[in-house]
């Protein structure tokens, strides 16, 4: 019983997320920019655009500019948040790859490090938003919904690593089963369950929220347009005269 | 209420990030446009009956016809980053002033009746019903952004509050709400070709004005044969100069006016400026309507044809030249009549410093020395525009025209300029004398970064390309106890500068 429900949330989460993903990044595609609007001083070819974009996505610069302690609070999270992804890939694939072995191996020695650079930020963060008057008066519910959403997941894995630890395999073949859609039951371990239903929770949440973001910024028309309209005419898909 | 006087803050020197006061600025609000501006401008006459329903209609339109809109209501994580940016915060402390408490004005609606979460959850996932009271204070906080863009600088997503408040004016505007301000001013402009509404028998007496006096200083000085001329409705000139209508006129733009038409005249290039298009300015960005924009802007697509001309050039205007840079190929373009191998349109920063660097122009740094200078970047010309052709060509090239014009120049504080720049405190629709209280708060930050280098370095000219910068300063200074003497255009410096006649 209680594995059939998951199995059945588990895809009808991976769905809502990926489809809620999906749609969103369409919306986002293929509404039109009526207007050159790039943030100046901005690149004049696409080569600058690309690196504009790096910058921005891999070391956050425009935050590193207007704020050092929300950069550094944000910047430790989406490390934290990488590294974390990445360390789970080891439930996801069978056999697993020699060079993605030798990562686990090095993630796992460092594990506690890793939990805590997840944990942290989030705990930071919220204070942060708490602490600072315009970020507080600004803040809606949702915001320290994530935040807290996050920590316990964070929470519950770190709790799963050093105190009541599941039976990994377990854990494996039932990852692998979902993926395979061959669904093998869920793993009774009651911190494994609540970690399992968090992240359903987030999936589910994920593109309604303002965690688009991380999708959103690629289309973001100040930073990803070239300065050059002069040189080259943007056409309005629906100005009166072309319509 | 409007006859109070206004505390302006003290001058220390200092940007200070002000507590939160909630409501500080509430009470600073805009005249309502009348039935005549708004059926004018084919908006109903007053509020609708069923203004929520209308309104809630316009935003599901805009949402579908501007990709920033809807991506930036979607993905802002209210970090704050963009908080203590806004010149409008950091003067009244009011969190409705900070950037995202302003979009947070916009998006509560939006989630309420475009996402799943705000209507099943309503406030809990911070969604409102668009009520009487929201749509008071979208009337006052969206008409207190400048759509300067410096939050955009701070956001780690590039969002730009300006679209948000763009997007907003536009939907109050189609349910019968707008600001007598703008509103008058664009409806001049679509009867009378210019923000003034001015007749072209008045321009034309003061252009003539104009020319006497620039005979009359040269003859002073025992200058004969120096007649410069400022021609209106040239057919087949060079140039069509598109400039802003206040430079007609108004104190101390006329003297850029001057300094253009002594350049011209030194460079020997024919040219013309337009009684039809006699305005640079286009009041239709502030209130978000593409349509406002382009009719507006069409007047100069037609003086182009008419007068025959070869090249376009835009004179001392911020938020015109984003419009004449970044729209008007879109909006009026393609401009195929036009000589492709000068930048279409060319600022007047461009075509001096074009001069300049070519041994064109003679000028005599001495004339100024009795200025130390300061450059106020525009925000509109700093942050959505380009000179040259190299990115930040904007900040160079004006500098470069000042330098070569003037022994003493000095830059405010790093923080405050370039696209760090503040604004004036009168962009986009505050320039008006009920908004006096923001404009005085909103200009602060300014004014400190200035206060720094008057101290420090005894500066004594504030240059300035834009009429809107001009107007407010002029206004402000007085307030913060300095000078309106102070103000002044770039070609202003260049007028007093430039050396005419032949070249030995
Ligand atoms: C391309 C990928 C991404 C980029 C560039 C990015 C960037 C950012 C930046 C710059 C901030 C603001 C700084 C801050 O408030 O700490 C932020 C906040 C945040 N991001 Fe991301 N992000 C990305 C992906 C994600 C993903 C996939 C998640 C999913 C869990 C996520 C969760 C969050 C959360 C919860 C916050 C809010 C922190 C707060 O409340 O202060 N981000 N992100
Ligand atoms: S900086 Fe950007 S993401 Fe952060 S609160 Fe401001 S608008 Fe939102
Ligand atoms: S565009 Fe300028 S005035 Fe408007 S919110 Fe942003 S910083 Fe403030
Ligand atoms: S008046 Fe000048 S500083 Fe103010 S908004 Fe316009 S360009 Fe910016």
């Amino acid at each position: 019983m209680l594995s059939t429900s998951y199995i059945f949330l588990a895809y009808f989460a991976i769905i809502i997320f990926v489809f809620g993903i999906l749609c969103k990044v369409w919306k986002y595609a293929v509404i039109p920019n009526p207007l050159k609007i790039p943030l100046t001083p901005a690149p004049t070819n696409t080569i600058g655009v690309i690196l504009r974009m790096v910058f921005e996505v891999a070391f956050f610069k425009s935050l590193f500019k207007s704020n050092k302690f929300t950069w550094l609070g944000g910047c430790a999270f989406h490390l934290a948040l990488l590294v974390v992804l990445a360390s789970h890939i080891r439930f996801f694939v069978s056999p697993v790859p020699e060079p993605i072995m030798l990562l686990q191996t090095f993630l796992q020695s460092i594990s506690m490090f890793i939990g805590l650079l997840f944990i942290a930020p989030l705990v930071y963060l919220f204070i942060r938003r708490v602490w600072v008057d315009r970020t507080r008066f600004v803040s809606i519910f949702a915001d320290y919904f994530v935040l807290i959403l996050l920590f316990l997941i964070g929470l519950s894995g770190i709790t799963m690593k050093y105190l009541i630890r599941p039976d990994l395999f377990a854990v494996k073949t039932f990852i692998l089963g979902l993926i395979s859609f061959s669904p093998e039951p869920i793993p009774t371990n009651p911190i494994f369950i609540t970690h399992f239903t968090l992240i359903l929770i987030l999936l589910i949440y994920f593109p309604f929220s303002k965690l688009m973001h991380g999708c959103g910024i690629f289309f973001s028309p100040t930073r990803n347009q070239i300065d050059n309209p002069r040189e080259k005419r943007l056409i309005n898909p629906w100005d009166k005269r072309i319509i | 209420m409007a006859k109070e006087k206004i505390e302006a803050p003290k001058l220390t020197g200092k940007i200070e990030t002000p507590r939160i006061q909630p409501g500080a600025s509430l009470a600073c609000q805009h005249h309502k446009a009348n039935e005549q501006f708004l059926t004018g401008l084919g908006y109903p006459s007053s509020l609708v009956e069923n203004w929520q329903e209308k309104a809630i209609a316009k935003m599901g339109e805009l949402l579908n016809k501007y990709k920033s809109l809807k991506l930036y209501l979607d993905i802002c994580v209210r970090c704050g980053a963009c908080a203590d940016k806004c010149q409008f915060y950091l003067g009244t402390g009011d969190p409705k002033n900070t950037p995202v408490g302003r979009q947070e004005l916009f998006r509560k609606v939006y989630r309420r009746y475009f996402t799943p979460a705000g209507k099943l959850l309503g406030n809990l996932a911070g969604a409102e019903d668009f009520t009487e009271e929201v749509l008071k204070e979208w009337y006052v906080y969206f008409h207190h952004c400048s759509q300067c863009r410096r939050c955009c600088v701070a956001c780690p997503y590039g969002i730009d509050t300006a679209e948000i408040s763009m997007a907003a004016r536009e939907i109050m505007h189609s349910i019968g709400l707008g600001t007598k301000y703008v509103d008058e001013i664009i409806l001049k402009v679509f009867n009378f070709g210019n923000n003034l509404g001015m007749q072209p028998k008045a321009i034309k007496n003061s252009l003539d004005f104009c020319e006497d006096e620039m005979k009359e200083a040269y003859e002073e000085k025992g200058i004969m044969d120096i007649d410069v001329k400022i021609p209106m409705d040239v057919e087949g000139a060079e140039v069509l100069l598109v400039v802003p209508s206040a430079d007609f006129f108004a104190s101390p733009h006329i003297e850029s006016l001057l300094g253009y038409a002594k350049v011209f005249y030194q460079a020997g290039i024919s040219w013309t400026l337009s009684s039809y298009a006699s305005e640079a300015g286009n009041f239709g960005m502030f209130i978000g309507s593409y349509d406002g924009m382009q009719k507006v802007a069409s007047r100069i697509g037609q003086a182009v044809r008419d007068l025959k001309v070869k090249r376009l050039v835009i004179g001392e205007c911020g938020h015109a030249y984003r419009i004449a840079y970044s729209f008007w190929n879109t909006l009026i373009g393609p401009f195929d009549t036009l000589d492709k191998r000068y930048p279409i349109p060319q600022h007047i920063c461009e075509f001096t410093y074009d001069l300049i660097k070519r041994g064109a122009l003679r000028l005599d740094k001495e004339a100024n020395d009795e200025f130390v200078v300061t450059y106020h970047d525009s925000c509109n010309i700093a942050r959505a525009t380009r000179m040259g052709d190299m990115p930040g060509g904007q900040f160079e090239i004006p500098r470069s025209i000042i330098k070569a014009c003037c022994n003493k120049f000095v830059d405010m504080p790093q923080e405050t300029i370039r696209e760090n720049t503040f604004c004036c405190g009168g962009g986009a629709g505050l320039l008006t004398d009920e908004m006096m209280d923001i404009r005085i708060k909103g200009a602060m930050p300014r004014m400190q970064a200035l206060k720094q280098v008057i101290d420090s370095h005894g500066v004594n000219f504030f240059a300035l390309i834009c009429a809107i910068c001009k107007a407010q300063f002029t206004k402000i200074f007085p307030a913060y106890g300095l000078s309106m003497d102070m103000v002044g255009g770039v070609h202003q410096l260049v007028s007093r500068a430039i050396v005419l006649g032949a070249k030995e």
